[in-house]
């Protein structure tokens, strides 16, 4: 019986513990060049706010696929998890590319990597390679609302809503 | 590629070799030493850093280090590179409705959030082909697009290219050693910025993985294990975007036909069409093919009849 309790009490405090470590916002980073923050955990739903690279948010709950998020701006909604990572991510002065910034096991391998410097020199060393199109398809960029008329047009029904 | 850019594999020779009987045992270990690439990666001691990048678990490292920022950099020149040889198709109504399926799709893959976003783009050549660059830059051939017959096909189509990017198919084709020399140098650089010299050490990492994805894209193609992996992420997408995923059977049925008269492109690079379809039936069951819904086969026609 003695046992028992202990068993009981030992049990109880790692609940108290997990508990303790679950509650409170997490801080996340945005780690995708332009994030949307959207109404419901769906593609389908409606944007409620963008976000940029290296931006700081707080997670308040996940559900599958989708986290809930507060925006620095205050407005709450959802994104895809895959546009977030622990890390913190800085950007450098004066450059368009972001550092990653070490703090424990957050750490990462810095943003000076591959950025826009590296392609800049491999470009110089590359001339016969042409950026110009690559510059053009990622201008094309398809609006949600279209993405959703589009489906709807085509009579096709999502099977999860994009939700997860 | 160059030559000149396959030079660099002997000097890395050493290195991989080195480390090859620990990327045999798999990548469970890249967790463990985490903690410890970090420490080299910040803002400890070149000599620290040195150490350690040439350890064989710093290598594992590096690949789990490639931030969807760089894999975008990486994405954006293997795709211009793949451009050097293949023109691209100039016809904007054609490329938009391929953005608007292809962007639409990519919502339902496992990671729709790249850095830069998902992009579609048609290439001029008759040959059966597609490629799909790190981070969602997607070209397919105007080849590819004459073996769907419908918008169903051709979904199924960029729902392959789409998952070889969920499953970083060609950042993993980059060879081991090639992202070590990149960490040293930068393990070894204090400053946020790069010094000239180390500046050209790191873009030397870096064409070197672009001539590494480009020829196994263009040339050697993927293993069939690969092509299977995305063939099956393909039938997932499908499945929750509402498409029949049997459409990449009749697709691949058509291509058949395709490839019988030319063999370049994806009859060098993929499995035999049959040997895919025979995969696929595994997993999609004996599903009747989707019969075309009037406004998705006239937005097809009138977007891709000629192409």
């Amino acid at each position: 019986m003695k046992e028992r309790s202990k068993r009981w009490l030992s049990l109880g405090l790692i609940l108290l513990a997990a508990t303790a470590l679950a509650a409170g916002p997490v801080e996340m980073s945005v780690q995708v060049k332009s994030g949307q923050v959207l109404e419901t955990p769906s593609f389908l739903g409606k944007v409620v706010a963008r976000l940029n690279y290296g931006d700081r948010i707080q997670v308040l709950e996940q559900q599958g696929d989708w986290s809930k998020v507060t925006a620095p701006d205050g407005q709450t909604g959802w994104i895809h998890s895959s546009a977030l990572t622990k890390k913190k991510i800085a950007m450098k002065a004066g450059s368009q590319n972001a550092q990653t910034a070490a703090s424990g096991d957050d750490l990462a391998l810095a943003g000076k990597g591959f950025n826009s410097d590296v392609e800049a020199d491999f470009k110089a060393k590359n001339r016969n390679v042409d950026f110009t199109w690559v510059d053009k398809m990622e201008k094309i960029k398809v609006p949600p609302e279209a993405k959703q008329q589009f489906l709807k047009d085509g009579g096709i029904q999502p099977a999860e809503g994009g939700k997860r | 590629m160059s030559p000149r850019l396959c030079s660099l594999a002997p000097a890395l020779g050493a290195v991989a070799a080195g480390v090859a009987l620990v990327f045999a045992c798999g990548c469970s270990t890249v967790t463990q030493v985490g903690g410890i690439m970090g420490q080299a990666t910040g803002v400890v001691s070149a000599d620290q850093a040195q150490a350690i990048t040439k350890s064989a678990q710093a290598m594992e490292k590096t690949f789990e280090d490639i931030t969807p920022e760089q894999e975008y950099y990486i994405g954006r020149a293997v795709a211009a590179t793949v451009l050097v040889t293949y023109k691209p198709f100039d016809r904007e109504q054609a490329n938009a409705y391929l953005n608007l399926l292809g962007q639409t799709a990519a919502q339902f893959s496992t990671k729709p959030e790249t850095f830069g976003g998902y992009h579609f783009l048609l290439l001029e050549t008759d040959e059966v082909n597609a490629f799909a660059a790190p981070g969602g830059l997607i070209l397919i051939s105007r080849g590819m697009v004459r073996c769907c017959k419908s918008e169903d096909e051709l979904v199924a189509v960029l729902a392959h290219e789409i998952s070889h990017v969920d499953h970083q198919h060609g950042l993993k084709a980059i060879r081991k050693g090639r992202l070590t020399s990149a960490l040293t140098t930068l393990g070894a650089a204090a400053g946020s910025s790069l010094a000239g010299g180390q500046l050209a050490e790191v873009t030397k990492a870096f064409e070197g993985s672009i001539a590494d994805i480009t020829s196994t894209m263009m040339n050697s193609g993927y293993s069939r294990t690969t092509e299977f992996e995305a063939d099956k992420g393909a039938v997932a997408i499908m499945k929750k975007l509402g498409y029949n995923p049997a459409a990449l059977v009749t697709m691949l049925e058509q291509m058949e036909g395709q490839l019988k008269a030319d063999s370049a492109g994806f009859g060098k690079t993929h499995p035999a069409p049959q040997v895919r379809i025979a995969e696929l039936k595994k997993v999609i069951g004996t599903e009747a093919p989707l019969q075309p819904a009037s406004e998705r086969q006239q937005r097809f026609q009138k977007a891709m009849g000629g192409v």
